[in-house]
């Protein structure tokens, strides 16, 4: 058995509620258990609330809308994939990021002292309000466009992850592990299949090569460092991603030339988006997030 | 157990590990072209729910087998032993079977 | 497998082909004992069949039943329902594998199976036949179809071919999840505005029919709405794959269960099931409602309507878009084996 090893329970997203018991007991519990776990859900009183942080509410906005907005495109694959299987592993890659969502949601609302839920959030902001990088809003493409937004997302995700998780607050430090651990097995899904289609079929190998070419100028916007994010670092709040951006280079080049592929060196890097400048393909995905949301004035779900 | 089509994946075995102190245990089998493929759709496949420990993967083709139903001889000794159970031979103690190790 | 069913088997049937009609006593006296039939085992041809279909039938309606919610998955209202029904058209995709695995367990291949679905030969559950046409059909749908799901397939954890029976054992626990995560979604509309009652209402509406007709497949008692002729031909199919261990009830017998299990629970929602005839009969010590004759059963079976026409072509589009991929990841697995074979040849051990 020397090909099988084993798959680690850490590498792997772990929903706890297990068995049949717990299933029917806990029925619409399970589902959700993911990182968002890790943190209060949403309807804490003010009292509970804790100190507001407006440049950290800004930041964790930032990076809620990135997941939001990658897991809302990952969405719109299923039924869609190539095998049964992708749908499957792309489902699941989605659920972890809606996840990360509605636990730095609920954390921004608190900060920001607005005590907004993870859904007023998520339903009630216009897109001009969504501060995500575009790389995460660009439409999916062919099935290596997703692969290649999805090797330099994760690949960031890991890496900023890991450095949240030693920032100095408990709650987002444990956050930050957790992700960081589901952001490794989606990475992991990123590297396979990127590896595939590189050394695939000449037509895979194009596509891959095609689907870096579309995505690459839109990698540098994840490391970008605003005077939000230098206040916070300089303070040890949290960790600016800036000084990560050598270190993606560095693996995102090894599994790029070890699939046999070529690092593009894009002549233009797309930014804005974290100002809420976004592309002209972000009004529909945001349009069609909110419909029914918005559609019921003063419903609940 | 079925025909390899051209160009199709193969077929693997999936074997979890579901707690501590279980053996792996037979969950069914998946298509993958490749060891790596197979782990992380048995993942997905079998392991959304739980806390599985370990998973293996085994191409389904590179499983040997020998089925009593099919190949009795393989299995004749077995069933006529049965000094191999501890149900063959008095209990240890008066009140039953409760002075025996038990499995 | 028990003891008793191994012990009365002949010596070795490779050496010593044993009289097809030996092996079918031996069959016959596994099955009605409540033994298990195991892949290896030898069965009737009619058996392995049947099962096949039945299995095939099984999976591709669980495939091709992600495309109603899935169509909802970037729409659902709140972040906890998006993750739900994610979850949940996730479990879907994965019991659509289980069986497929099942299927292939009796020498069914798989790639064979999918192509038999893409070109109209075997079929999905014409319950998906019917467009979700909004948010509050995703809860019918799960409370409703996936309920009668639970009906249909809880028997079938106890079905006489093992790996059948194991794929369905894991189904059936991930399916209660899906039923409760739909009663738990229609409820918090009926709790809602006005606007979301409304929308819960025309949900129930549109998808008692499909739910009560086809989950359950066609009347196969008189009492039920057939004839008598198609009544003895139910019976008879009925009865064989009864007799077989791979089917424990008739298809009234479970409708009327799903009946019996709706009617209190839509009126704790405060929902009205769409048929009159609907009420307690304390003599049967059931609810009686409208039976679903063949006419009825036909009409819901929206074969050949648009919906059941697209349903197969995104499916098909789906795997022919992704040809490329999956011949990519054909073509890196070839070249990696070749590599191994290569290198092993240069090092021998």
């Amino acid at each position: 058995m020397t090909t099988s090893s084993d798959i680690r329970a850490d590498a792997a997203v772990v929903e706890t509620a297990a068995v049949a018991v717990a299933v029917a007991e806990t029925a619409t519990e399970t589902a959700t258990e993911t990182a968002a776990d890790v943190l209060p859900s949403a309807a804490g009183t003010p009292a509970e609330a804790g100190p507001t942080d407006p440049d950290l509410a800004v930041h964790l906005l930032r990076l809620g809308d990135d997941a939001l907005v990658l897991g809302q495109r990952l969405c719109e694959w299923i039924t869609h994939a190539p095998t049964v299987e992708e749908d499957l592993a792309l489902s699941n890659i989605a659920l972890d990021l809606i996840g990360h969502a509605r636990t730095l949601f609920t954390r921004c609302g608190r900060l920001d002292g607005s005590g907004r839920t993870e859904d007023d959030l998520a339903f009630t902001r216009s897109e001009r309000q969504f501060t995500n990088a575009l790389l995460t809003e660009l439409p999916n493409g062919d099935f290596a466009v997703t692969v290649a937004r999805q090797l330099a997302y994760t690949h960031y995700a890991v890496l900023y992850y890991e450095a949240l998780a030693g920032c100095p607050d408990a709650e987002l430090a444990a956050f930050g592990a957790r992700a960081a651990k589901e952001a490794a097995f989606h990475r992991l899904h990123a590297d396979r299949w990127t590896r595939r289609l590189g050394r695939g079929t000449p037509e895979s190998t194009r596509r891959m090569q095609r689907g870096l070419e579309r995505v690459w100028p839109y990698t540098r916007e994840l490391f970008e460092e605003d005077d939000v994010v230098r206040r916070l670092a300089a303070a040890g709040t949290v960790p600016s991603p800036a000084p990560l951006h050598a270190r993606w280079e560095q693996h995102v080049t090894g599994v790029v030339t070890g699939a046999g592929l070529t690092v593009p060196a894009p002549a233009w890097s797309a930014g804005g988006g974290r100002g809420g400048l976004h592309t002209e393909e972000f009004g529909p995905l945001i349009a069609e997030l909110q419909s029914v949301h918005r559609q019921f004035p003063g419903g609940t779900w | 157990m079925s025909r390899r089509r051209e160009g199709a994946p193969a077929s693997w075995e999936v074997f979890l590990r579901a707690r501590r102190g279980l053996a792996h245990q037979h969950v069914g089998s998946v298509r993958a072209a490749d060891p790596d493929a197979a782990l992380a759709t048995a993942r997905d496949l079998y392991a959304r729910r739980g806390d599985p420990l370990s998973l293996w993967v085994v191409r389904s083709d590179a499983v040997h087998t020998a089925s009593p139903d099919e190949r009795d001889p393989y299995f004749a000794g077995a069933r006529h032993k049965p000094y191999r159970y501890p149900e063959h031979f008095a209990p240890l103690t008066g009140e039953g079977a409760d002075g025996d190790h038990v499995e | 497998m028990s003891a008793q069913a191994t012990a009365a088997l002949p010596a070795d049937p490779a050496v010593a082909p044993a009289a097809e009609d030996e092996l079918l006593a031996h069959f016959d006296a596994l099955v009605a004992g409540g033994g298990t039939v195991e892949p290896r085992d030898w069965m009737p041809d009619g058996y392995r069949r049947m099962l096949v279909r039945q299995i095939a039938q099984h999976a591709h309606s669980e495939i091709i039943g992600m495309q109603p919610e899935g169509g909802w998955l970037t729409r659902a209202p709140s972040l906890h329902r998006k993750s739900v029904l994610i979850a949940k058209v996730q479990d879907e995709a994965g019991h659509g594998l289980y069986l497929y695995s099942a299927a292939e367990t009796l020498g069914a291949d798989r790639a064979d199976l999918l192509e038999a679905l893409h070109r109209g030969q075997q079929r999905a559950s014409a319950t998906f036949n019917h467009p979700a046409l909004t948010w509050a059909d995703t809860g019918a749908i799960a409370w409703l179809t996936d309920g009668a799901a639970v009906i249909n397939q809880a028997p079938l954890c106890r079905t006489s071919y093992g790996p059948y029976a194991r794929a369905m054992r894991r189904v059936c626990q991930e399916e209660a999840f899906h039923v409760r995560q739909g009663y738990d979604l229609m409820r918090a509309l009926c709790e809602g505005t006005p606007e979301q009652k409304e929308m819960a209402q025309d949900a129930v509406d549109r998808w008692w029919l499909p739910a009560v007709a086809l989950m359950f497949g066609p009347p196969d008692t008189e009492a039920g709405g057939a004839d008598a002729r198609t009544a003895a031909l139910g019976a008879a199919v009925s009865r064989r794959a009864m007799a077989w261990g791979i089917k424990r009830h008739t298809n009234d017998e479970l409708r009327q269960r799903f009946v019996d299990q709706c009617v209190p629970q839509a009126e704790r929602l405060g929902l009205t099931l769409p048929d009159p005839a609907i009420r307690w009969n304390e003599e049967r010590g059931h609810y009686d409602f409208t039976p679903v004759g063949w006419d009825t059963y036909r009409e819901a079976l929206g074969d050949d309507t648009h919906w059941a026409r697209q349903r197969i072509e995104r499916r098909r589009a789906a795997h022919e878009d992704g040809t490329w991929v999956r011949e990519a990841a054909a073509a890196y697995a070839a070249r990696e084996d070749a590599d191994a074979a290569r290198q092993r040849t240069e090092e021998p051990a």
